[in-house]
């Protein structure tokens, strides 16, 4: 005890720990199983760079032409690169190399995965708004970044699979108009595929990704807790304080077992599942691409585009080609994520609400917003299912050419299908909260009443349950109005009809005199 | 024998003139003898092997004619009574008997419905009668006929197999052998307990979609070949663990969504759950 004390107290004086500690230590976390979506990336983010520092001890990403001579009968005597050599070695000759390899891949793919849940959670809880607009942005390249890496890391062993993923990127990067042949003999140093490609991708995915990845990281913390944690609405609960665990010490433990859990879990996958077995897909070689070829989830989305967009679409302008079938998915999904990007801002301008939010909202009482989301979740997920329409036409038994029609509606005309059916239910959920809030629910209940009638009793919510039905805010279309020098301008219209469709149609929160008079 | 003759007859030309003016051997006696020792070796040849060449003739003729009768019975409907196709079927002139031997051996023909292609079903026939069908489609006109065991052994090359199967089979079958879509419903098979005769019919014949891959194509040693990597495959299980299907990245994106980010979401439920 007079040790630790003493201890503390040196380090103190000479780095002034204690204030760092005071303020850090009494941060508060409410607690919400969805607040722990990012943490479930932050930890197998570690989980990454630990595994990932292994594998850097055994890879060798040259490009340098060798015979196999390792254990694997299949490929002896075939000549491949060195890199891929060595992830081969990795996998049979190297002790714990597979499963370091397996858990480096499984968490990669987690990372990414828990990410985009976590994005989900933020997006349709309204935590974006201010004064957490800056956050999304860095957590948007957060995303963005764990894909170059994810990618990157892929295209590594240099196997028939990712070398034909770096194959459909050169093919997008040729397709770019003008620029793109100059590019993509920048980027690989010869003509596809070259011998530069393996040492470049691995200097950007052991060290320059990761790099703006970690800052980026510490930026996402920071401003994590410069701007507090959001919380649900509930009693007690306001929009000037957080309510919850302090990190030191009930949070603290808390996240520190769950860490342990994630790594777990990543592990015990890692150790009983195989995933991208090198060995079957044999060295990359430009003619053969095999059946089921996919990019790693995250990349679905881009690869399925692809598939979707209808063929010939191509037009000879001055002696160029101009391959729109590649451009319009390549532009398309370019807009597709500034617009993930920017919605904050958007949804500010259109607001035209300038206060801080603290308090997270329910989906439902944000109509709009949340078939907004729906709608680009759908977009998303009929991109996403068209990367595996091989799959799901032998799965289910379907023709390839049915599942691509099918999918090409599901992303043109699903969105706004999402869009209405998904308004119209947080409407009517709305509609039943205030139904629950003013009357109750229905106990089950049945009493005769003198005169032989029957009636169901309602009863009433208790006020903590009530709190959540009723507590959240409401917003009205904006007016136009004169500016100072008495015009209305374009831009005013816009945003007037914006926020009219926005708020047009809405459910008011039920006001406490609304309460009080149905008590009586 | 022949060289021998060849060899005297030799001597006998360049042999110095004595021995010519000596008349002990007429100018076409080398010719002569050369006749009478080929006749006599085919002769013998030809006496020793005609008992054989009956026996196998009369039991052939006797396949073929079971054979033209099951085809008549079950095939004919769809490929006509002489084999030569219909509205509903193809010509099987030509096919050869492996044809026959793929087709009806792994249950497709006789199809149950017409549909996209035909599928793999309980094989509706013995060996015996396989054959005989195969003899009578054989008898129609040449064709890829069963192959010998010794390119069926799987005792080849995996290594090569697997290259050569990454470059021709792949693409439709997946390199783990997996199977994959075609256009149209249509679909390339899983390879996993295929028997070799099978694969090896099936790259020589081409069935439904498949191309043909003729013994110039892919030798019947190379045929061996995969069929040996698909046996390593096939024997050796995946060394990371549970395979997934073999169906690449897609799987392991569900099974990570599902059962990783599914499996934590519920220990952050747990995690934060109030006490009761």
């Amino acid at each position: 005890m007079r040790f630790t004390g003493w201890a503390a107290n040196y380090i103190d004086e000479r780095t002034s720990a204690s204030t760092a500690v005071k303020t850090l230590g009494r941060k508060i976390f409410p607690d919400h199983w969805s607040f722990m979506l990012g943490e479930v990336a932050l930890y197998s983010f570690v989980v990454i760079l630990l595994s990932g520092t292994f594998l850097t001890f055994f890879f060798d990403p040259s490009m340098t032409e060798v015979e196999y001579e390792g254990s694997y009968v299949p490929l002896q005597g075939i000549p491949m690169s060195v890199a891929y050599h060595s992830s081969l070695d990795i996998s049979f000759e190297i002790r714990g190399g597979l499963l370091m390899r397996q858990v480096h891949h499984w968490a990669a793919l987690l990372f990414v995965a828990s990410i985009g849940l976590h994005m989900l959670r933020v997006f349709f809880t309204g935590a974006f708004r201010k004064p957490r607009e800056l956050n999304w942005v860095i957590g948007f390249l957060l995303f963005v970044l764990a894909m170059a890496l994810g990618f990157t890391g892929y295209s590594l062993p240099d196997d028939l699979l990712s070398g034909n993923g770096l194959r459909i990127i050169d093919g997008m990067i040729k397709a770019v108009p003008l620029a793109g042949g100059w590019i993509s003999y920048l980027l690989f140093g010869d003509e596809f595929p070259g011998t530069d490609i393996i040492p470049r991708l691995y200097v950007l995915h052991i060290l320059l990704l990761p790099a703006i990845l970690v800052a980026l990281i510490g930026a996402h913390m920071v401003l994590l807790i410069v701007n507090k944690h959001t919380q649900f609405a509930g009693p007690g609960r306001t929009n000037d304080n957080v309510v919850g665990a302090p990190v030191m010490p009930v949070f603290a433990a808390k996240a520190g077992g769950f860490f342990f859990i994630v790594f777990g879990v990543i592990v015990l996958i890692a150790s009983l599942f195989t995933i991208n077995p090198i060995w079957n897909y044999g060295p990359y070689d430009p003619s053969p691409v095999s059946a089921g070829t996919q990019p790693d989830w995250y990349i679905g989305f881009a690869d399925g585009a692809l598939r979707l967009i209808p063929p010939h679409l191509e037009t000879v302008i001055f002696g160029y080609t101009w391959s729109w079938n590649v451009l319009i998915p390549l532009v398309g999904l370019l807009v597709f994520l500034a617009a993930a990007a920017l919605y904050p801002f958007l949804e500010a301008w259109v607001t035209g609400d300038k206060r801080e939010h603290h308090i997270a909202e329910r989906p439902r009482n944000n109509p709009t917003r949340t078939a907004i989301g729906a709608a680009g979740v759908t977009f998303y997920a009929g991109l996403w299912a068209a990367a595996s329409s091989d799959l799901i036409a032998t799965h289910f038994r379907l023709s390839i050419e049915g599942v691509i029609h099918a999918l090409q509606f599901v992303t043109v005309v699903g969105p706004f299908i999402a869009y209405f059916v998904t308004k119209r239910v947080c409407l009517a959920l709305m509609r039943k909260d205030r139904e629950i809030a003013l009357h109750g629910f229905e106990s089950g209940r049945i009493v005769r009443l003198p005169g032989g009638e029957y009636i169901e009793v309602h009863e009433q919510l208790d006020d903590y349950e009530r709190w959540k039905l009723v507590s959240y805010e409401e917003y009205q279309p904006l007016m136009v109005r004169p500016d100072a020098r008495g015009r209305i301008t374009a831009r005013q219209r816009v945003r007037a009809s914006m926020s009219r469709w926005f708020f047009e149609d809405r459910i008011s929160p039920v006001t406490q005199r609304e309460l009080e008079s149905q008590r009586h | 024998m022949s060289n021998r003759i060849e060899t005297q007859h030799t001597m006998a030309s360049t042999s110095p003139a004595p021995a010519r003016r000596s008349g002990r051997r007429h100018p076409l006696a080398t010719a002569a003898l050369l006749v009478v020792g080929l006749l006599a070796t085919g002769g013998a040849y030809a006496l020793a092997t005609t008992s054989a060449t009956a026996e196998t003739t009369v039991a052939n003729e006797q396949l073929v004619e079971d054979g033209g009768k099951l085809f008549a019975a079950n095939c004919a409907s769809c490929h006509g009574l002489q084999g030569a196709g219909t509205e509903a079927g193809p010509s099987v002139i030509g096919v050869g008997a492996l044809a026959v031997d793929f087709q009806v051996g792994t249950g497709r023909m006789p199809m149950a419905a017409s549909g996209p292609q035909a599928e793999v079903k309980p094989v509706q026939f013995t060996q015996e009668q396989i054959d005989a069908m195969g003899a009578w489609v054989a008898s129609l006109a040449p064709g890829p006929a069963v192959p010998p065991e010794r390119y069926l052994a799987g005792d080849g090359d995996a290594a090569i197999g697997a290259e050569l199967f990454r470059i021709n089979c792949a693409m439709c079958h997946n390199v783990a052998g997996a199977g994959g879509a075609l256009t149209e419903g249509k679909y390339a098979p899983g390879l996993a307990g295929v028997d070799p005769v099978h694969v090896y019919g099936a790259m020589s014949t081409g069935p439904q979609n498949m191309p043909v891959f003729s013994d110039l194509n892919l030798t019947p040693e190379e045929k061996n070949d995969i069929i040996t990597y698909l046996q390593y495959i096939e024997e050796n299980p995946s060394v990371g663990g549970f395979d997934l299907g073999s169906l690449g990245p897609v799987s392991e994106g569900l099974f990570i969504w599902i059962f990783g980010l599914g499996g934590l979401v519920a220990v952050t439920i747990w995690l934060t759950a109030k006490s009761n």
